[in-house]
């Protein structure tokens, strides 16, 4: 257990973390995973990878804690408010920094739109893997993504930045 | 092709266009990278959405890295928590062989190289202490199918299970803070593998050959002076 915590709860706690936003809950989950892990090993059939397995089990205690957590909505208009309220994007903008205003946008997508452009890109999941962890049908994988990503352009023209995309 | 993704933008994608994300990530079979690759060498508004999604891909990188790491609360927390975990009974309903395989999957590469060169190693013993004993037997060239009176000459040859090879094993506890990097250079040093998962703790790590009572205290002594290891004992 010490060697599969250590070659894999950073990955599990940045994962919670964007999802959760709160680093307190965000370690609570990971102590919640491994025990998870631990208590039931002899049920993973190794058809996936660790990660994936890990991952999927971690995106399930998130969002389980983050129901439980009333304060915090799902929606996109809750999550794009508890970001806009300091630093927003239009803010750093005109710092003319895009990479740090693309940082910004990243993290005011919808928790929905977070966890897929996480796992695709940070977590390196194929479309079989993310489908399986998020328990949705492949091709959804791929257009949900794709609205992700539109939905980041749009954050980001509000903020003033064209990519020339879309 | 260009007027079809201009077209997808407004509309629904098409199937190229959702799949560059992966791309960039390196996460496409073979078949889809090598579709991907021909749309995008022919056409340039695909092309720049793809150089978009680069720049995403670094960002979204960039931005996990910056989220650092989880303090060593949430890990006092889970093994405390392990560790007031009532035993568990082992489950008949999981068969031997998917046992073995989660075992060996937890195993890190270099430990599973180890245990099989140590495999091979007692294997090449065991075969070589089967071909001394039935040399050593062998008085003619040949041998006749007969009843020997002398029943003490005709005892029957059992494998020697390797009691006087048994290579040595002892428990080891690792320090919270040690990575799979240093546990991997230590059981390289040792020439050791771990042969049980961590019971309270302990790892059960063997090491390449058997040695004697001395041999074993110096081994104890040396291991608890290393940095990642937190106690070292022999195996009871």
């Amino acid at each position: 257990m010490q060697v599969l915590y250590g070659r894999h709860h950073v990955r599990v706690f940045r994962f919670g973390l964007r999802l959760v936003r709160d680093e307190q809950i965000a370690e609570d989950l990971i102590s919640e995973v491994f025990l998870d892990v631990w208590r039931q090993a002899g049920k993973f059939e190794g058809r996936s990878a660790v990660t994936t397995w890990l991952l999927a089990i971690t995106r399930f205690k998130a969002l389980s804690a983050l129901r439980r957590r009333k304060d915090v909505g799902l929606d996109d208009e809750t999550a794009n408010a508890i970001e806009d309220t300091s630093d927003d994007p239009e803010v750093v903008a005109q710092k003319k920094d895009t990479g740090e205003a693309l940082r910004k946008c990243l993290t005011a997508l919808s928790p929905e739109h977070r966890e897929i452009v996480d796992l695709v890109y940070y977590h390196e999941k194929s479309v079989e893997e993310v489908a399986e962890i998020v328990g949705i049908p492949e091709n959804t994988v791929k257009t949900r993504l794709f609205y992700a990503r539109k939905k980041l352009a749009e954050l980001l023209k509000a903020a003033g930045i064209e990519r020339g995309w879309p | 092709m260009m007027a079809a993704s201009k077209k997808m933008l407004d509309h629904e994608p098409s199937e190229v266009e959702t799949l560059l994300p992966f791309h960039a990530a390196g996460t496409l079979n073979a078949r889809d990278a090598r579709r991907v690759e021909e749309a995008l060498a022919g056409d340039p508004e695909l092309a720049r959405q793809y150089a978009v999604i680069r720049e995403e891909y670094a960002e979204t990188i960039s931005l996990n890295e910056s989220l650092g790491a989880p303090s060593v609360r949430a890990m006092q927390k889970l093994f405390a928590a392990i560790d007031a975990e009532p035993a568990r009974e082992p489950s008949r309903s999981i068969g031997l062989s998917a046992r073995l395989s989660g075992f060996f999957a937890s195993l890190s590469p270099r430990t599973l190289a180890w245990s099989a060169s140590l495999g091979a190693v007692l294997l090449l013993l065991q075969a070589g202490v089967i071909g001394a004993v039935l040399m050593k037997n062998q008085t003619a060239s040949f041998q006749t199918a007969s009843l020997s009176l002398n029943e003490k000459s005709a005892a029957p040859l059992t494998r020697d299970l390797g009691s006087s090879i048994t290579p040595t094993r002892a428990l080891v506890r690792f320090t919270p803070d040690a990575r799979i990097a240093d546990i991997t250079a230590l059981l390289d040093n040792y020439q050791a593998s771990i042969v049980d998962g961590a019971k309270g703790g302990m790892f059960s790590l063997q090491f390449g050959k058997a040695m004697s009572k001395d041999e074993v205290a110096g081994l104890l002594a040396r291991l608890q002076r290393e940095k990642i290891v937190s106690l070292a004992v022999a195996t009871p």
